[in-house]
């Protein structure tokens, strides 16, 4: 008997073991691990070409040059600046991605020469007419949501971790988000994002990644769909350019004033 | 002029490699400084314009239609009921030396159908801006905006007011200067050195919202005893701290503001320019869906001493009745210190107003506002929106009443009977 007892002890304790990882907390390491492997880029530009059409298929193109700053434990400094549309050419939005207090954002207004506050709560807000929310495109730190890791399957024939994630922030448009996780690039392939009322609002999928200074992926063309109004966004990325050397400096408010 | 330009091309090799739209773009640009402006700030401008290879020059601007309609028979009996009026503001910029160093040029030009002042033409800008670490050096032409709140800009005073294009006093001029800005830990820090003092420009005797008699701009009075070539000073130190932004500014030289006096046998209103110093502090902070905001000066000048200030907030709904669109609910209280003896007609006033932002590809906005005066209860009411059509052009569009404005001191007296539609058609290119 007691032999018996010994050899289910040890038959069971290792497998209590893998079962004490929770979902949420296996769902959270998933999220600390993409953080870590997306850790290091120090500086990045790029270029987005936005495409946005509506419900009738009629497309709208804007323009975007894009700057970040990496900043460690705590969310990246952003600087935008729009070419187009022509009577927007030369705006420019800076913005200090936090993890646990609002972000700090300023327009530069070229007309004017002004530099308005914004107030950041504005997040679920759409980005320039778009299919995407500002709080879609700002960086993605960990602490802005609660994760609940679903289930393990192939996407388009790649291995992903299913996990839901909760924005943990006031303000947010949404009540979950499903990501579709690549286990080798511990990236999103697919978000699927339910709004207030918990109703499927929106599909942002992700294609064409490649690899930058032999780790870290950036995609080429996102594409984001409205489930409601129909109405779609594409995002073209290009013109990835890593170790620029940038710093603080080149993220203050003097050189928002001389973005162009 | 022409020669020492020439002189400096040919002894500059890199000026040489660029290709000959952006050598044209250059000379143009400093031919009509020379035309135009002091041959000091050319040579200034010239010679601070370092080596340019490498620069990417682009042109991109505007051209735009705008007629004014106005609701009441004229006050005075040369003015009209409907002006038509073209504009044109291309803008030519290039940067180089990684993008620490840059060049940006910005004429204006409108043409009215009936008034001759609004008939105008400026060098917006014309300068050079050069970026290291910690300092920004910014010489030229150029237009420097302080402040935080909407209804009035009382702490920005670097240019002076282009007051003919539009009353909302968001129009300026381009003011000649040389901007160090030390860039530290603790701030900015700007110095300003302003060589030349442009006039306010003001409604001709065809014009509408003009004074009667009309303004007489060729026998202005200036207090410097070297008129408009009084060289002005500034310094501003501005950061952020958290969710606040501050500036701190002092100001002495020419006011931008005149002081009016009547001509003696009462045909003209004849500016005056005092020799003022003046302090300003901005503050601005966010708290939640609320921007609180606060301009306050301090005026010494032509022997008097005043304070005036406007202090309010801007509070954001967003996401209205379960659309994209955001409702801006914004108030602001005016108030200045030397009461009905005031140059400005906000001197104890209330400010009410909403932005409606709809999010839309077109960028929708509508702007409405209400200014009302405690103390005589008049009313100014003004109304802006704007669209984009397609994706080059642009309509505008405003609409300005002026309501209980009996008071023959008010200084928006003359205007009473303005009231008005204006309508702009732009095309970006």
């Amino acid at each position: 008997m007691k032999k018996r007892m010994l050899l289910l002890t040890l038959l069971i304790i290792p497998q209590l073991n893998a079962w004490a990882e929770t979902p949420e907390e296996k769902g959270l390491a998933i999220a600390v691990e993409a953080d870590k492997q997306d850790t290091g880029w120090k500086d990045q530009q790029s270029e987005l070409k936005m495409i946005l059409r509506n419900r009738q298929g009629q497309e709208t193109q804007r323009n975007i040059r894009n700057r970040q700053l990496e900043v460690d434990n705590d969310g990246d400094k952003t600087l935008s600046i729009f070419d187009s549309p022509r009577d927007v050419k030369g705006t420019a939005f800076l913005s200090y991605t936090h993890s646990k207090v609002p972000d700090d954002q300023w327009l530069f207004l070229p007309a004017l020469k002004r530099v308005k506050r914004i107030s950041s709560n504005n997040k679920s807000g759409p980005f320039m007419g778009s299919e995407f929310a500002y709080e879609d495109i700002t960086s993605q730190e960990v602490d802005k949501y609660t994760y609940k890791w679903l289930n393990d399957e192939t996407y388009e024939g790649n291995d992903v971790f299913v996990v839901e994630r909760y924005p943990s922030y006031k303000h947010s448009g949404y009540t979950k988000q499903i990501t579709w996780i690549d286990k080798k690039m511990y990236q999103p392939l697919k978000i699927v994002f339910y709004d207030r009322k918990g109703a499927k609002l929106k599909t942002l999928t992700y294609y064409d990644y490649k690899q930058y200074l032999n780790k870290f992926w950036r995609p080429d063309r996102m594409e984001m769909v409205n489930h409601l109004t129909h109405k779609s966004t594409t995002l073209l990325w290009s013109k990835y350019k890593f170790d620029n050397g940038y710093t603080d400096r080149d993220f203050d408010r003097n050189s928002l004033k001389r973005a162009r | 002029m022409l020669n020492f330009f020439a002189l400096w091309t040919s002894h500059n090799p890199q000026y040489c490699g660029l290709d000959t739209m952006k050598r044209r773009g250059i000379k143009w640009a400093l031919t009509k400084l020379i035309m135009t402006f002091s041959t000091s700030t050319a040579v200034a401008t010239t010679a601070l314009l370092p080596t340019i290879c490498n620069a990417s020059g682009e042109w991109s601007g505007n051209v735009a239609v705008e007629v004014r309609s106005f609701a009441h028979t004229p006050s005075f009996s040369d003015q009209h009921d409907d002006y038509l009026s073209i504009s044109a503001q291309p803008e030519y910029f290039f940067e180089w030396d990684n993008g620490k160093q840059s060049f940006l040029f910005i004429p204006f030009v409108r043409i009215d159908q009936h008034d001759k002042e609004r008939t105008h033409a400026d060098i917006r800008e014309l300068a050079w801006i050069k970026a290291s670490d910690v300092w920004e050096l910014r010489a030229g032409i150029r237009k420097v905006f302080w402040g935080v709140t909407e209804s009035q800009h009382l702490v920005d005073i670097i240019n002076q007011t282009d007051a003919i294009e539009n009353i909302d006093r968001e129009n300026k001029l381009g003011q000649t200067m040389i901007n160090l800005a030390l860039i530290q830990d603790w701030g900015t820090l700007d110095f300003f050195v302003l060589p030349g003092f442009r006039e306010r420009t003001f409604a001709g005797r065809e014009g509408r919202l003009r004074t009667q008699p009309p303004v007489d701009t060729d026998n202005t009075v200036y207090e410097a005893s070297n008129k408009n070539k009084h060289t002005d000073l500034a310094i501003r130190w501005s950061h952020f701290i958290g969710d606040w932004d501050v500036g701190i500014s002092h100001f002495y030289g020419t006011s931008r503001d005149p002081r009016f006096t009547i001509n003696t046998d009462r045909s003209a209103i004849i500016p005056n320019y005092d020799i003022i110093n003046q302090t300003g502090l901005s503050l601005q902070t966010v708290v939640n869906d609320w921007l609180w905001k606060l301009e306050m000066i301090s005026r010494n000048g032509h022997e008097n001493h005043y304070t005036a200030l406007t202090g309010g907030f801007e509070y954001t709904l967003v996401g209205i009745i379960n659309t994209q669109a955001d409702l801006g609910i914004i108030s602001e209280y005016l108030y200045d210190n030397r009461d009905e003896a005031a140059t400005t007609p906000f001197q104890n006033d209330i400010m009410l107003g909403a932005r409606f932002t709809l999010n839309d590809v077109q960028s929708t906005e509508i702007l409405a506002g209400l200014i009302f005066d405690i103390d005589n209860n008049g009313h100014l009411f003004n109304l802006e929106a704007s669209r984009r059509l397609g994706d080059a052009w642009k309509l505008n569009l405003e609409i300005r009443t002026f309501s209980n404005i009996n008071s023959l001191n008010d200084p928006l007296y003359s205007s009473r009977n303005d009231d008005h539609l204006q309508i702009e058609l732009a095309w970006y290119f």
